[in-house]
């Protein structure tokens, strides 16, 4: 009889199992056979076999590696040290078939084979090595190219959409400010040294594709300052199509900046009160365009639940343009991350420490005027800290 | 020694020649299916894209598999999507059949573009984290073999975009999904005091409790935890080793609706509690898989066209949510976090 009857379920189905997966790597490996065995425990017990972290790294880094110690090492002896390492994956997530050959050899040869393609900060993430392993393995990812991600309070590995490789839509070069914030910081992202870690996540436009509002403590998000383009002709092949403009599209429109011509066929924009939701370009991509000139807005604080609630990121900077060698950005995040150095309490996140001193103080600090678009509504009470 | 500070390799090596030579130029796209999508780019060229689902946990055989795939037909270069998915890119529409019939014949389902359930964004549960309250590869295999047609088929009129998280961390985009399932745990930490002085530092684990609920034990050495003030957040535990908060039998899932971050029509959305608890029942998780089911058969009998779950309970409004689907409106649903008096109506613009 099988030892592990419960994952075994877990082949069944139509959708690609993980347990296979396990279970190829476990052919050759004994860390990934054990690894099914406290897999296969926790689902039996109903509780996890890993223990709180532990320090292992590599010489020169703060971080890039999770020291995992499973709690059961009498009964899964290979799996008693099961690292992470977190590798720094090429913008975009492109491959050339050669690298990926290359990092499967390394880590076939110093940890498990078992990995995921990618973690959500985008990582690749190789999952289970020993300790002894963790230099020699970052040593020949180096050699190959790679270097790794970050964890810890740190500069968290910066991640964006597919951008203009394979996107209309975007407003700016996510891939290649993707790849160059990540080699300006390198420092900030392998030294962990502030009060907790720090996301960057860039989105070519407002479909906001790798979730950066929500994701990351420093968003950016493409957008335009002039008006999206319409072309008529193609409009028109779209009513003869089928699409009803008024309720599919006009009527969608939270700017209510569109109408519709039933008799010429024609669809007009305001562009003064168009909001750049994107509703209408997604569903008539052949039709309208985004317009010209092209940016992004800047957010901060996007971030999970823990610990004070969960943050969508606020407005900091309305629109600012995206082009190398990016010094605007890189300096607005110099002073960010200065600021937070001084007034970020340990374990919290930027937009705790807004929360906690006000964005006006921040505002302040930061050197940026307010302006309404980073707020949903003026203040509604009269405590006002005049200053005059 | 290895060099450090190198950083990843330079994208643009990565890419294939099809892209290079029209990066900036594309001009629109067209969704031909629900596994292929063509872009045209000004001056004509094509690019064809099939997309894969993958179970993001994989060994290094699959990503070989996949290699294969891609110096057949891609001329050596794949990429992958922000939700574990891969995807084969060709400028030739004669590869298409090709990658796809190797991809099914790796058992790999082709589809997850446009108005899909596409690939479930997780963490990794049992499989790797000490604060996991559930596994996540597990929950998301038992979800996408129940939700499968919904990857390879067009049944919907707007995406749905689920994600799993084992625990209240909710690594990944888990607070601002249409569905998510989240671990959660239900007991205070067990504080082990013979360890706590040792392994732990007193004043940070005290102020890690975002509710006060942990203090100096009166009695002895280590802290006390308050069970009325203790949300089973767990921050102390990453704070301090010496009380875990796994449970075999408190621990459950919890499951939220309507997040969104696209900006399409109505801003970006957090998710919103459904439902408070569910128990934890591994392999199949059936009472999590039909809730979803039957969430989503709702959605989708009432929604209009374009709809994200976020906008149809906006406009429905959430008690007309809890009326269609049945799901039982508890006191667990009322905030009483730190923003809670947000969430309460002062209108009399309701339903019954």
């Amino acid at each position: 009889m099988s030892s592990t009857p419960l994952l075994d379920d877990l082949e069944n189905g139509r959708w690609p199992s993980f347990v296979k997966e396990i279970k190829r790597a476990a052919k050759n490996n004994p860390a990934a056979k054990d690894l099914l065995g406290i897999v296969e425990l926790s689902y039996k017990e109903k509780v996890t076999h890993w223990k709180h972290g532990g320090i292992v790294g590599v010489v020169g880094y703060g971080g890039g590696v999770i020291g995992r110690y499973s709690d059961v090492p009498k009964m899964f002896p290979a799996a008693e040290q099961f690292h992470t390492v977190r590798v720094n994956h090429p913008s975009g997530w492109f491959y050339d078939t050669k690298s990926l050959r290359k990092i499967c050899d390394i880590w076939e040869k110093q940890g498990s084979g078992i990995t995921n393609f990618h973690g959500s900060t985008g990582d690749i993430i190789l999952l289970g090595t020993r300790t002894e392993n963790v230099q020699p393995c970052f040593n020949e990812l180096s050699d190959a190219g790679f270097d790794l991600g970050g964890s810890g309070s740190c500069l968290r590995t910066p991640a964006g959409c597919i951008g203009p490789a394979r996107c209309e839509w975007a407003c700016f070069d996510t891939l290649d400010f993707v790849n160059d914030v990540t080699q300006s910081f390198q420092d900030e992202l392998h030294r962990p040294r502030w009060p907790y870690k720090f996301k960057i996540k860039a989105s070519g436009c407002p479909n906001d594709c790798v979730a950066a509002i929500a994701r990351s403590d420093f968003t950016l998000i493409g957008t335009w300052r002039d008006s999206l383009v319409i072309d008529n002709e193609e409009i028109k092949k779209y009513v003869a199509k089928g699409v009803n403009m008024r309720e599919d599209i006009v009527d969608r429109c939270p700017g209510s900046s569109l109408s519709y011509d039933e008799k010429t066929q024609t669809l007009t924009v305001r562009p003064d009160e168009c909001v750049r939701c994107m509703h209408c370009i997604n569903k008539l991509t052949k039709a309208i365009k985004i317009g010209s000139k092209r940016g992004a807005t800047i957010l901060i604080g996007g971030k999970a639940p823990i610990l004070r609630g969960a943050f969508l990121s606020w407005v900091l900077v309305p629109f600012m343009e995206l082009k190398p060698p990016y010094t605007e950005i890189k300096d607005l995040l110099a002073k960010i991350w200065d600021w937070w150095d001084e007034h970020g309490r340990n374990r919290e996140r930027i937009a705790e420490t807004i929360a906690r001193t006000g964005l006006k103080e921040f505002l302040k600090a930061m050197g940026i005027k307010p302006v309404p678009q980073m707020v949903k509504h003026p203040r509604s009470n009269p405590f006002v800290f005049y200053n005059r | 020694m290895a060099r450090t500070d190198i950083g990843p390799p330079d994208f643009r090596t990565m890419l294939p020649e099809a892209i290079k030579a029209n990066y900036g130029n594309w001009q629109y796209h067209e969704i031909l299916n629900p596994g292929v999508m063509r872009h045209t780019a000004k001056g004509g060229a094509q690019l064809y894209t099939v997309r894969v689902g993958s179970p993001r946990l994989i060994s290094v055989d699959f990503v070989r598999d996949l290699c294969e795939i891609a110096d057949a037909w891609c001329d050596g270069f794949l990429r992958f999507t922000s939700r574990a998915n891969v995807e084969f890119m060709t400028p030739k529409k004669e590869n298409v059949d090709g990658i796809i019939a190797a991809a099914k014949k790796l058992g790999l389902p082709v589809g997850g573009v446009g108005d899909c359930i596409s690939n479930i964004v997780h963490t990794q549960g049992w499989v790797h984290c000490h604060s996991a309250a559930t596994d996540a590869s597990g929950l998301v295999k038992a979800i996408m073999d129940d939700l499968y047609d919904y990857f390879t088929e067009f049944r919907l009129s707007s995406k749905i975009r689920i994600a799993v998280a084992c625990c209240i961390n909710m690594c990944g985009a888990v607070h601002c999904s249409d569905l998510a399932v989240v671990g959660v745990h239900t007991k205070p930490p067990k504080v082990d005091n013979s360890r706590v002085p040792s392994v732990c530092e007193i004043p940070s684990t005290i102020r890690s409790c975002p509710t006060g609920a942990i203090r100096k034990n009166p009695d002895g050495e280590g802290v006390v935890v308050n069970r009325e003030r203790c949300m089973y957040c767990g921050n102390c535990y990453t704070v301090c080793p010496a009380m875990p908060l796994s449970d075999a039998e408190g621990d459950g899932l919890a499951i939220f609706v309507g997040g969104k971050v696209s900006n399409a029509r109505k801003s970006p959305m957090f998710s919103r509690l459904a439902v408070s608890y569910l128990p934890n029942n591994p392999p199949r998780w059936p009472e999590v898989t039909s809730t979803l089911r039957h969430i989503i058969e709702v959605f989708m009998t009432h929604s209009r066209k374009y709809e994200r779950m976020g906008e149809w309970i906006e406009r429905i409004g959430w008690e007309r949510f809890f009326t269609l689907t049945g799901i039982e409106f508890t006191d667990d649903h009322v905030d009483d976090f730190t923003m809670a008096t947000e969430s309460y109506r002062s209108s009399m613009q309701f339903r019954w």
